[in-house]
């Protein structure tokens, strides 16, 4: 068939485009995770209104930098899980399991560090196994994964019989200072769960690994089509959950010197609730690093928050809910899905 | 014909005891522009999805360059130089221009670090290239922002990127404008004037029939015919034999004047 008339050339005009200021880009880029620091300013300012005594003196900080590094590690990976298209629920009982080998090798007067190291290579082993049994099992990730957190940890409670493993040698050693210590009064785990959060960040945004999970969690036949090996880059994101579990789990048993059999066990929600308070959302192919930390940091403050600003502990779970869902219609509104 | 691209030997493939593709042998030479035809389930996309390697085939070989090649993945074919524009458009409709047009094949250093500016660079010059820059968007802007036409234009970016030798379109006009159907064909065209081949299946038979040297049409998995436009003569006689496949009881239908407004 003809065509009468030549259609004009479009090419041939030059890209028109707005000029993009820097600022109007990065926000672009990080909207979901700006829209998480605007949700944790208001919970703070709230919080500052609600208890000025408490919230305008550094013992509260002080106090969520403790436990915030060990819901960083956990939260920053399960962002990677999450985006791929996956959940994993079987991260508390790896957490506890790879601190369980920590605990072993310590307690056996073992150099700790070869405790650290055998301790994230059980974490990623563990991860590799879950991750392999729910991509080449074709099983779904939501019930595969529970059932491998029940599993794992009720293999843990049979072998130790519930009995806890105290490190108390661990204490003022070289090792000990370096992964528990105090830095200017400071916690030192944040700063280390802080440079896992920074390669977390580049590894998601700016590395050929974070790119594919986004593609293979967008659309895994157009990634398939294009030459992505979908299942590994799946089970790598379970991996990579692994070592943060093995982390985490190094990171708890060193701040009291005490490994116990339920190590882990509560973190499975707030770590969960952290990811989707951080914007990331349930369907796959986009999520953020940044505001995964930033949930962690929200969901870290909430608890110990409202006690401080001086309810009773009866409303904790209440407020915790509801700063959960506020935070979820908050991103709805804020972020697009596009099909 | 120059050198031989592809061949494709006896390559079936069956769900079950059901045939998609029984046994078809097809070839593509440099620099040729191939037409695939058939009806709605004679097993071409099928038959492009195993060149591509995003279907495994159940029996056949595959010869790149004379070549036979074995473990035939999508990845291969890519690095074989065979690009593929699948009928979906294979787009991650939430990702970037950028993402799409370098997915699975990031611009990286040796750590696996993208190289942004670079991937940037080369994704501003192929969309101008393309020419689908009309509307107000850049490289940075998520492909579900884009429209059908714009969609397919980072689709077939993306093909050109490698300097592919040989480019594969599924049905790549389906659901376009005019105009983006007119920049499709300029498409084909510049591909082949730069000495690629182009492996070209489409439903619109006068579309196929001008820009294509060679046709291949297909009926319920396996080929029925092989002609070249030479021997074809019209687009007419192209009609009246899938008419014919189509009905085979039926009264073959002259050329009439007037028939390829009815087509279009």
């Amino acid at each position: 068939m003809t065509v009468s008339i030549e259609p004009v050339d479009v090419s041939a005009r030059p890209v028109e485009r707005p000029p993009e200021s820097a600022v109007r880009r990065f926000a672009e880029r990080n909207r979901a995770a700006l829209g998480t620091l605007a949700v944790f300013v208001v919970m703070i300012a709230a919080f500052m209104a609600a208890s000025p005594a408490v919230f305008l003196s550094w013992p509260i900080y002080n106090s969520v930098l403790v436990t915030l590094p060990v819901a960083l590690c956990l939260v920053v990976p399960l962002v990677f899980v999450v985006t791929v298209g996956e959940i994993d629920l079987s991260f508390p009982a790896t957490m506890g399991c790879s601190a369980w080998v920590f605990a072993l090798i310590v307690h056996a007067g073992l150099n700790p560090l070869l405790g650290i190291v055998a301790a994230l290579i059980a974490g990623m082993a563990l991860g590799a196994c879950v991750g392999a049994l729910v991509v080449t099992g074709g099983l779904s990730s939501l019930i595969a994964t529970l059932g491998m957190n029940f599993m794992l940890r009720g293999l843990i409670m049979i072998v130790t019989q519930g009995k806890s493993i105290a490190l108390l040698e661990l204490q003022d050693t070289t090792v000990g200072s370096v992964f528990a210590g105090q830095v200017f009064g400071v916690p030192v785990q944040i700063f280390w769960a802080l440079a896992f959060v920074l390669f977390a960040g580049l590894l998601f945004n700016g590395h050929r690994f974070g790119a594919r999970v986004r593609a293979v969690g967008d659309n895994p036949d157009s990634a398939t089509e294009m030459g992505v090996n979908v299942q590994r880059v799946r089970i790598l994101t379970f991996v990579f959950m692994g070592l943060g579990a093995a982390l985490a789990g190094v990171f708890s048993t060193m701040v009291n010197y005490t490994w116990w059999p339920t190590t882990g066990d509560g973190y499975l929600l707030p770590a969960i609730a952290s990811v989707f308070v951080g914007g990331t959302p349930t369907w796959g192919g986009v999520g953020t690093i940044a505001g995964g930390a930033i949930g962690a940091l929200i969901v870290s403050f909430i608890q110990s928050g409202i006690v401080a600003a001086g309810l009773s502990g009866f409303y904790v779970q209440f407020f915790n809910g509801l700063i959960i869902i506020l935070a979820l219609i908050g991103h709805r509104w804020n972020q697009k899905r596009y099909r | 014909m120059g050198e031989r691209l592809i061949e494709l030997r006896n390559i079936a493939k069956s769900y079950g005891r059901v045939f998609a593709v029984g046994g078809v042998d097809l070839h593509v030479d440099r620099g040729e522009v191939v037409g695939l035809l058939g009806d709605n389930g004679a097993g071409k996309s099928t038959l492009i999805k195993m060149l591509a390697g995003a279907i495994r085939p159940t029996s056949g070989e595959i010869f790149v360059r004379g070549v036979r090649e074995s473990h035939w993945n999508a990845a291969r074919s890519r690095n074989a130089g065979i690009e593929t524009v699948f009928q979906d458009r294979a787009l991650c409709v939430q990702q970037s221009i950028i993402r799409n047009i370098f997915l699975g094949r990031e611009l990286s250093n040796a750590f696996g670090l993208l190289d942004r500016k670079r991937e940037r660079a080369e994704a501003e010059r192929l969309m101008r290239d393309i020419g689908f820059t009309s509307k107000v968007f850049s490289p940075d802007s998520i492909v579900g922002q884009l429209s059908g036409g714009e969609r397919q234009g980072v689709a077939l970016a993306r093909a050109i990127y490698n300097k592919a030798d040989l480019i594969v379109m599924d049905e790549p006009t389906t659901a376009l404008s005019l105009t983006e159907t007119e920049k499709v064909f300029r498409f084909v065209r510049a591909v082949r004037a730069g000495g690629r081949s182009v492996l070209f299946i489409g439903h619109n038979i006068h579309h196929v029939f001008d820009i294509c040297e060679r046709f291949v049409v297909m009926d319920r998995g396996t080929v029925a015919l092989k002609a070249t436009k030479e021997e074809m003569g019209s687009a007419e006689r192209l009609i009246a034999y899938m008419e014919k496949l189509a009905h085979p009881q039926g009264i073959e239908i002259p050329p009439a004047p007037g028939h390829e407004a009815e087509a279009a």
